[in-house]
Order: C-alpha cells, then sequence, then structure tokens
C-alpha cells in the first residue's frame, strides 16, 4: 500500500506565561488509503493534529515535525501561498458543526461551486453541473432546490452532507474529519457515515476521522490511533479495540454504560500521571 | 401520590399558519422517587416536555401535578423550591462572571436560607467538590467540574424533583461516567424523583426505570427498563432505536 501521508515526531507548541504548552508530543503515523481514526478525550491533542497536517496552527502556536510529507513530498518547507494549493485540493477537512463552518448568507450551491472553481479553470454552467452531481452523490433528494438554499434553511444533518460535498468536490487525496457527526443525531449519524464511507472508498482517498466516540471510530474505522495528553499511547486494528491493553484505552471502554450488561455503578477512570510520560506510539 | 403526573400535554410555539405543535397530547406519571426518562432525536419535543414544567414554554394546555398538586402560572417560590433544573451545556449554563460561591449563595438567599456558609460547604461537598473550588469563576474549571456546579446549584433550594436536560452529552465519556455515579448517589441520598432527557439509550438505560419514547411531538411508547433490555418493544420506531444503540455498542 502506498503512503499517502508520513507524520513524523509531530509537535504542536503554545507559548504560555508560565512556559512552553506542549499541545500534540511528538506523534507519529502513516495514512494509506485506508481510515484511521483518532480518538481521546478532549485536551488530548486529537484535532490538534489534525489542524497540524494542514498547518493551520496559527502563531504563536508553533508545529515541528521530523517529517511531514504527502505522497513522498514535503509540507512542512511549504510557503502559506503553496500551502493554499495543498488545503482543499490535496488534503480537506470537515469541521464538526456546519452551522458555524457554512458562509451564513451566501447560498449552498454558491458556496460549493467556489470551492470547485478555487482550484479548477471551468466555466460556470460546467461547476454547476458538477455542483449538482456533487449534491446528489450525497444523498440529497432535490439538488437543485438546494442549491438555491441558504444554511439556515437547512437541518443539522443536510449541512453536514453539504459540507462534505462542499469538501470533496475538488477531489481531495486525503480527507480529515473532525468530529464530523457528534452534532448530529443518532439516526442521522450513521447516514452521514455511510455516505462518507462510501465517497471515501470509490475515490480511493485516505481518511482521517478524529472523535471521541470509541464505539463509532471502532465500527467505522480500519485502524485507530488513542491519544492521551498529546501522545499516542495505543494504536490497535479497529475491530480488535475491545482487546485493548493499556489502561487508559480500558478505562474509557469500561467507563461507558452499556444497554446489554447493566450495572450499579460505572467504573471510572483512574489517570496514572505515567501514562503522559511515556513514549509515544508510532502507528 | 406521584411526583410528576403529565396527562394530554400540548405545547406549541406560534400562532395560526406558523404554529409548530412541539408536544401532542403527551401523558406520562413518575412516582414520589422514581427515574423516568424520556428519549427521541432532536425536535422530538422531549426537552419541550421539561421547559413545560419549569414554566419556560409559556403555550401549553393539560394538566401537569407535581406531588399531586396541579402548577400556578406563574410558578411559585414554593415551586422552584420542590423542583430544579440541569441544563445540558454547562459553558452555557452559569453565569461567566459569578464565582462559584456567588451563583451558589444566590440561589440560596433567593429561597431564604440563612445558613448560607455551612449550606455551601455542605453541597460541595455533596457534589464531590472541595472547599478549594469555592472560589472559583467557571472557567477555571473543566466541563465536568462545571456541570457538579450546575448540580450543585439545582440542590440547592433542597428539591424534591430534579429535571435533568442531557445532564452528560457535552462531557466526555470518562467524566459522564463520573457524573451519572454521582447522579446515582444523589437520588438515593436525597430520595430524589428524576425526570431525564438524553438522546442517548444506555445512559436513559442506566439511570431510569421507565422511558418513554418521543417521536415527532408524540408519546410512541413507555416501557420498563427490563423490557428495554431484552427488545421487549411493540412499536418500530423504539426498536429501530434500540438496533441502532446495540449495534454500535457491539462495535
Amino acid at each position: 500500500m502506498s503512503k499517502l501521508l508520513e507524520v513524523e515526531n509531530l509537535w504542536v507548541k503554545f507559548p504560555t506565561r508560565n512556559g512552553v504548552f506542549d499541545a500534540v508530543r511528538g506523534v507519529s503515523f502513516s495514512l494509506g488509503q485506508e481510515r484511521l481514526g483518532i480518538v481521546g478525550e478532549s485536551g488530548s491533542g486529537k484535532s490538534m493534529t489534525g489542524r497540524a497536517i494542514l498547518r493551520l496552527i496559527r502563531p504563536p502556536g508553533i508545529v515541528e515535525a521530523d517529517k511531514l510529507a504527502l505522497e513522498g513530498e514535503d509540507l512542512m518547507g511549504r510557503s502559506e501561498k503553496e500551502m493554499r494549493k495543498v488545503r482543499g485540493q490535496q488534503i480537506s477537512m470537515i469541521m464538526q458543526d456546519p452551522k458555524f463552518s457554512l458562509n451564513p448568507v451566501m447560498r449552498v450551491g454558491k458556496q460549493i461551486m467556489e470551492a470547485y472553481r478555487l482550484h479548477y479553470k471551468v466555466s460556470k454552467k460546467e461547476a454547476k453541473k458538477k455542483t449538482l452531481a456533487m449534491l446528489e452523490a450525497v444523498a440529497i433528494r432535490d439538488p437543485e432546490r438546494v442549491y438555491r438554499m441558504f444554511p439556515h434553511e437547512v437541518s443539522g444533518g443536510m449541512g453536514q452532507r453539504i459540507m462534505i460535498a462542499m469538501m470533496l468536490i475538488p477531489d481531495p487525496k486525503i480527507m480529515i474529519a473532525d468530529e464530523p457527526t457528534s452534532a448530529l443525531d443518532v439516526s442521522v449519524q450513521m447516514q452521514v457515515l455511510e455516505i462518507m464511507d462510501k465517497l471515501v472508498k470509490d475515490r480511493g482517498m485516505g481518511l482521517i476521522f478524529i472523535s471521541h466516540d470509541l464505539n463509532l471510530v471502532s465500527s467505522f474505522c480500519d485502524r485507530v490511533l488513542i491519544m492521551y495528553a498529546g501522545r499516542v499511547v495505543e494504536t490497535l486494528p479497529a475491530d480488535k479495540l475491545h482487546e485493548a491493553q493499556h489502561p487508559y484505552t480500558r478505562g474509557l471502554l469500561n467507563s461507558l454504560p452499556r444497554l446489554d450488561a447493566p450495572r450499579d455503578r460505572l467504573e471510572v477512570l483512574k489517570r496514572d500521571p505515567a501514562w503522559a510520560k511515556e513514549e509515544s506510539v508510532s502507528g | 401520590m406521584n411526583g410528576i403526573e403529565i396527562e394530554g400535554l400540548n405545547v406549541w410555539f406560534g400562532d395560526y399558519e406558523e404554529r409548530v405543535d412541539a408536544v401532542k397530547g403527551a401523558n406520562l406519571s413518575v412516582p414520589k422517587g422514581g427515574s423516568f426518562g424520556l428519549v427521541g432525536e432532536s425536535g422530538s419535543g422531549k426537552s419541550t416536555i421539561l421547559r413545560a414544567i419549569m414554566g419556560l414554554a409559556p403555550t401549553w394546555s393539560g394538566k401537569i401535578d407535581i406531588l399531586g398538586k396541579p402548577v400556578e402560572t406563574p410558578r411559585s417560590r414554593d415551586f422552584y423550591r420542590a423542583v430544579q433544573m440541569v441544563f445540558q451545556d454547562p459553558y452555557a449554563s452559569l453565569h461567566p462572571r459569578h464565582s462559584v460561591d456567588q451563583v451558589l449563595s444566590e440561589t440560596l438567599s433567593l429561597h431564604g436560607f440563612s445558613d448560607i456558609d455551612k449550606r455551601i460547604s455542605q453541597l460541595l461537598d455533596d457534589v464531590g467538590l472541595g472547599p478549594s473550588f469555592r472560589f472559583r469563576y467557571p472557567h477555571q474549571l473543566s466541563g465536568g467540574q462545571r456541570q457538579r456546579v450546575a448540580i450543585a446549584r439545582a440542590l440547592a433550594p433542597e428539591p424534591q424533583i430534579l429535571l435533568l436536560d442531557e445532564p452528560t452529552s457535552a462531557l466526555d465519556v470518562s467524566v459522564q461516567a463520573e457524573i451519572l455515579n454521582l447522579l446515582t448517589d444523589l437520588r438515593a441520598e436525597h430520595k430524589l424523583t428524576y425526570l431525564m432527557v438524553s438522546h442517548d439509550l444506555a445512559v436513559v438505560g442506566h439511570i431510569c426505570q421507565d422511558i418513554a419514547v418521543m417521536q415527532l411531538g408524540e408519546i410512541v411508547e413507555t416501557l420498563g427498563v427490563e423490557d428495554m433490555r431484552a427488545m421487549r418493544t411493540t412499536h418500530p420506531y423504539t426498536k429501530h432505536l434500540l438496533e441502532s444503540s446495540l449495534q454500535s455498542a457491539a462495535g
């Protein structure tokens, strides 16, 4: 399997009054044409890892890495202008909440079309045709009508499908999905995931799926990285998640209430300070 | 005597052609000391029922009895002494410029308590926060600690009924476990009655004895937790919810 993305010893640092805060500490992994899940609690650095790959960390934040390469080509040394060509066209990112990531005063169709025309020189007519086809691909029934709608007129699930359409239309090689379904209902969640899964598979893309939901990740991804305090503590094939060895992963799994196994008290995670000091596992 | 008794509750917003019926003919009863869960998708009207009980949804019809007495409009101080609510998002429901001490002492003095100092220490102790948290501001607390403060505030007037609106959906799973344990302990200690709203069937199944499933403003099925675990349901929507929830749990 060819490596789409290679990350070696990635650090994200934020200088503060009390010294430097390390949000991500020496994370290494590689991504092929697969679905890689990154799980962890809030503050574990999973979103920062996703942002650092696109070099979206704003100063004073600092990104450092021994290697950050897209299909063998270095990303660290690129200028902002060159990075703009990578973002969207090569690597795209789906954010958590469509309510905050769509432009509220621009019609949905125009926004998707803009994403396409930024990267490809095509006529408006052709771009519109492509946009409508893309809306259909994300299972929107009446693309002509949705094309003319404003973001406040669509539901959460539809908004997230519009985001997916917008991110996929430039045909990127890698998609980073940062909690794409946590703002959605359980029943809509599955639907959005299925659409994403199908499109990623059909196009042979690599997917980085960032989530706090262990069960969701284990059922949806091929491989899982578990992050704690800015480090990767364990890496596993997704179907073996329930055989995890690391006490942190075990603790997370045990703290979930279960319908099929009722208990009087839930197990509470006891944090071991040693976990934060361990070396990062490469995945 | 039942803690909460609701019959034929309708709640609507807007008038004439803009009228939206958020809750249609809901019936439910929670025995004193019991715990009852409402599940359903967003927009199914589950939070609206809680808001109607609290007097936060002004247009409603039907019957709402609390501890055997019909509610008054506007709600009396005695009502708020008996019924308190914990909201979904601890980041939004605490005043950003009030310290924990101010939040709790305001509630206590509104309800006419005199030994405020002692009660604040007791409340913080009840929810598992030490005295060191007393003079902190919300931004100095983590999400789980904030939700503990919100629960302490709800407990301040010594209520008999707690309405819980998705109390853990904004929290991490490890913190969720701590808060759910805390809620279980508090119910046993203070003999509270819970009415809880959640979209997570596993959470509701952990806390509640009886569960009502809502869809499009109507309660489509009410069942006991044992029946739910054994998949003894009659309504297809309940079945669908249970299957998708068990599927994601099994991985």
